[in-house]
């Protein structure tokens, strides 16, 4: 039954990826202009267009050029980039691994702190310390990520002078050097995505915190720790699991304009980048590396409810 | 010898405060004992404040009420007053509560050991291990299944009636001075109920620890009680020995609490007064060898069967009473009736005419004639639409009613079931239980149709207020010719005024017919079990029906839903070997269409029925009116 609904899910997954890969083909298809034209640029003539697209299989119908790019897709050869002539896979290796590194430790540093503030309020509701957490994740959530970005620059690099102000990487760096370099980006992304962790984390706390089983367990002299501990957190981790997926999605996805505001080398920027020179092969890639992060974050998410989950755990 | 007295409560005050601030009384003053080995009931209808009391105990109130006056001494200590840790040590410690759903109430995240132990080891009353020892020694006690390993299980893996022995395993495990019974046995079917209370009462003797009975059942509170207290409004209207109150009651609210236990079923208690004008002889609904289930159809047979080989036929301006325990399939029949679960084979026919199985493949006129009410008005009602929305809704779709004719319409609606039309502008949540099960029933109404599927829809409600429904039914059939299929696990409720009976067991038929037949003998064995586990309003009733043979077979086993033979083999007394667990049972016909889908044949039911009476009465009694009969 419940390895049943995981393989299910997983299929579910798989189904959307296609689905997705259909997508961004065809939405990248109808885009006006294609890389002939933007390499050849003003020197463009009717016949050098024609050389080029023949040279670069351009000319192919839609569904041809579709199933020799998925094919490729699958068997891990992301193309070379039609604008410099690079790999695609050297042009997003550097990036991925930089954008996973600091999605990496910004989960590292919110997601415990967030689940710790988030209980900490639903055990003390009401009390000036959980008001100002509720006031203060409402408030960021409301703001937008840049002036977040732009407030914590003022500060701490302006002002202050104790952080620099851009995630400059030499790339031989020790870690010391390094958290430096990345502080700004990481406290500014921190700041985002934990406000919704912790607002789900106590919303969820304290709707479980009304139900009958809970107010059995006061009756039986259970502390309150305890009965959020042990009685309410366990049934809340579903929606608390969910809310910490999506986050990490938009942490790989998401944080363009962080990465600009910071100058740092991520994947999101990349991606910008090859829309602007019409690099269709990259764009590609990266939205299709975004979907699959989303895909498989979510469908961890969804596997980790069900395993939470002690009905479907234990059947009947 | 005077017992030792256990709690005093005096003069206790519970208060709310209204919108504006306004002290509320709740609980006006109320003093009553308890002492040792004494079970004390509180009972009275909903609003009684009888749960409030009895919380008092544990310190403890719902969120938005207060302690405005009074103590609550537990020997000669006021719990009100102690500080957070000692009533912390007192709930679950000195005193242990048991809710009216189990189900809830268990956390279904953590296993049943845990639950079961966590209050005993928490107060430091056992270590954990000896907690496991005494939690396994109580599932002994309560007669619970495998009572070894039934700790590591998560409470869904076990049943509705199980889970409430298992909650009285929790109260007990920590040996606690006093038990708070707030209606443990309220939600369950009759034949449950009796093997809860023969087990709470066993437990209470033999650990001579004391328990407070929260009810509204008088029949039940004659099994169980020492002491009644009779309360009305946050006040006592009368308290005295069980004896007292229930054989020479002084107050007259206690006499109209009386007044509306529902009286053993027997024949001749339904009212058959089905207007001329609306009366004909044509079936209003009909449902014809019917299988369903759930988990989609392979080679026309359900993947999980629970429907099998019905036939069912709603008269016209009839009420045909659906009864059953819980898991026989009775709300699934209301359900493919619906349209709502398209039946594997069978058909279903609506004045004559086949409707199809899927509502979604019904038309309008179809649907608007066939109409559900659901149990739970709470959940059935939206919180957020004005009164006048919700019935305004059918006569829009089905009627396209609009503006001043709908407006005028839904007063007409609202008067027809006894509400007054400015409920229209009320929301649902202003309203109390009874009232908004009115008005569920009045967004039935409102489609003006021919067949209303009633499903349980008086259990959720106290005996008074479930009466008073009742009541309304039956003037709906009179005034609008309306039939009704009225589903119940309480077989009191539908005798008291449905038509015909039908009995199902483990989704099949196993007797139906006129009420006065089915109520009459010959029973179908299970019949006869429904109808002896219904409590009396007799102090010792659970002593000797427990006495008697049906009992013994057919107490607590659960419904299984078997492919061969007839269902009832593993609990039937007359089940005979080698036929009842291979064969379908065959199909007895007798006067009026009454049918008994029985092996015995209905001689040897007859005998067996005389048997029964002379067991229950005695010969003095049977030798009145069978001078034939000699009993050794």
């Amino acid at each position: 039954m419940m390895m049943r609904m995981v393989w299910q899910r997983v299929g579910i997954g798989l189904a959307t990826l296609w689905v997705v890969s259909v997508i961004v083909f065809i939405a990248t298809s109808i885009l006006p202009g294609d890389v002939a034209e933007i390499v050849l640029g003003q020197s463009a003539t009717p016949e050098t267009l024609a050389a080029l697209r023949a040279q670069l299989g351009l000319d192919q119908p839609g569904y041809v050029r579709y199933f020799g790019w998925l094919g490729d897709m699958v068997t891990g050869d992301l193309g070379t980039s039609k604008a410099g002539g690079a790999t695609i896979a050297s042009l997003i290796g550097g990036r991925l691994g930089n954008t996973m590194m600091m999605a990496g430790f910004v989960a590292l540093v919110s997601i415990p702190i967030s689940i710790a503030l988030g209980l900490w309020a639903a055990m003390h509701p009401g009390t000036w310390l959980d008001r100002i957490i509720t006031f203060g994740t409402l408030s960021t959530i409301s703001v937008p990520e840049f002036f977040i970005a732009t407030i914590a620059v003022l500060i701490l690099a302006v002002e202050l002078q104790w952080l620099p102000s851009t995630a400059y990487m030499t790339g031989d760096e020790n870690f010391g050097e390094l958290m430096l370099a990345l502080a700004m980006p990481l406290i500014t992304l921190v700041i985002v995505v934990s406000a919704q962790m912790i607002r789900m984390t106590r919303a969820g706390i304290l709707n479980v915190m009304s139900s009958p089983y809970i107010e059995m367990a006061i009756l039986k002299g259970v502390p309150r720790r305890r009965i959020i501990l042990r009685h309410a957190f366990y049934n809340a981790i579903g929606p608390i699991v969910n809310v910490i997926a999506l986050n990490l999605a938009y942490l790989v996805s998401g944080v363009v304009i962080v990465e600009t505001i910071f100058a740092y080398p991520g994947l999101a920027k990349l991606m910008i980048d090859g829309v602007q020179t019409r690099d269709l092969p990259l764009v590609q890639a990266c939205a299709m590396i975004f979907c699959a992060t989303y895909v498989v974050l979510i469908l961890m998410a969804d596997i980790g409810s069900i395993l939470s989950n002690p009905r479907l755990r234990n059947p009947k | 010898m005077e017992k030792e007295k256990l709690f005093e409560i005096k003069d206790l005050r519970i208060s709310a405060n209204d919108d504006d601030g306004n002290e509320v009384k709740i609980v006006k003053g109320v003093s009553f004992d308890i002492h040792k080995g004494e079970v004390v009931a509180l009972i009275g209808e909903s609003g009684s404040g009888k749960t409030t009391i009895s919380l008092a105990t544990l310190a403890y109130t719902k969120p938005g009420l207060y302690f405005s006056g009074g103590e609550c001494c537990l020997f000669g200590k006021d719990v009100l007053s102690m500080n957070p840790l000692g009533q912390r040590d007192l709930r679950g410690g000195n005193v242990a509560y048991l809710a009216q759903s189990a189900a809830a109430t268990f956390n279904p995240a953590i296993t049943i050991n845990e639950q079961v132990t966590e209050a005993a080891v928490l107060h430091g009353r056992l270590t954990q291990e000896q907690a496991n020892e005494r939690a396994t020694e109580l599932y002994h006690a309560l007669e619970l299944p495998d009572a070894d390993r039934i700790g590591y299980r998560y409470p869904h893996q076990v049943s509705g009636g199980q889970l409430q022995r298992l909650m009285a395993a929790m109260a007990l495990c920590g040996k606690p001075d006093l038990m708070v019974l707030d209606e443990p046995t309220t939600a369950l079917d009759v034949t449950t109920q009796i093997e809860v209370l023969k087990a709470f009462k066993k437990v209470i003797r033999e650990q001579n620890s004391a328990a407070i009975y929260v009810t509204h059942d008088l029949a039940v509170v004659a099994q169980v009680a020492d002491h009644i207290v009779v309360l009305y409004g946050g006040e006592i209207m009368e308290q005295g020995s069980a004896d007292q109150i229930i054989n020479r009651p002084t107050h007259a609210y206690t006499k109209r609490l009386m007044d509306a236990v529902r009286p053993k079923p027997t024949a001749g208690m339904g009212i058959s007064s089905v207007g001329e004008e609306h009366h004909r002889d044509v079936d209003n609904l009909q449902v014809k060898d019917m299988t369903a289930g759930y988990g989609g159809i392979v080679n026309g047979e359900p993947k999980i069967p629970i429907l099998k080989d019905i036939n069912v036929s709603v008269k016209n301006g009839h009420v045909v009473g659906v009864i059953g325990e819980s898991g026989c399939g009775k709300s699934t029949l209301a359900r493919v009736m619906a349209g709502m679960l398209p039946p594997a084979r069978g058909d279903i026919i609506l004045d004559g005419k086949k409707l199809e199985g899927d509502l979604r493949d019904r038309k309008l006129e179809e649907l608007q004639k066939v109409q559900f009410v659901f149990q739970m008005a709470d959940t059935a009602l939206n919180p957020k639409q004005l009164i006048g929305n919700i019935i305004g809704r059918p006569l829009e779709f089905y009627h396209g009613l609009t503006g001043k004719e709908k407006h005028a319409k839904v007063s007409e609606i609202l008067q027809l079931v006894e509400l007054p039309p400015e409920f229209a502008n009320r929301y649902p949540m202003e309203l109390s239980g009874g009232q908004k099960q009115r008005i569920n029933m009045a967004r039935s109404l409102a489609a003006n149709p021919e067949v209303m599927l009633c499903d349980e829809v008086t259990s959720a409600l106290d005996s008074i207020v479930g009466a008073n429904v009742i009541k309304l039914l039956t003037s709906l059939r009179d005034k609008t010719g309306v039939s009704f299929v009225f589903i119940s696990h309480d077989l009191s409720t539908v005798a008291s005024f449905a038509d015909e009976i039908v009995v199902l067991y483990a989704g099949r038929v196993v007797e139906q017919g006129p009420t006065d037949e089915v109520l009459e003998p010959p029973f179908h064995p299970y019949t006869r079990l429904l109808i002896s586990s219904v409590p009396e309003m007799r102090i010792g009733w659970l002593e000797d029906t427990m006495q008697k043979r049906e009992m013994a077979v057919g107490i607590a086993r659960g419904v299984e839903i078997t492919a061969r033979g007839c269902p009832f083999y593993n609990r039937c007394p007359l089940a005979i070997e080698g036929t009842c667990d291979l064969k379908t049972a065959p199909v007895r016909e007798l006067k009026d269409g009454h049918e008994i889908h029985c092996h015995r044949s209905i001689e040897e039911l007859q005998e067996t029925e005389r048997e029964t009476q002379m067991i229950l009465h005695g010969y003095e009694k049977l030798g009145e009116d069978d001078p034939q009969v000699h009993v050794p």
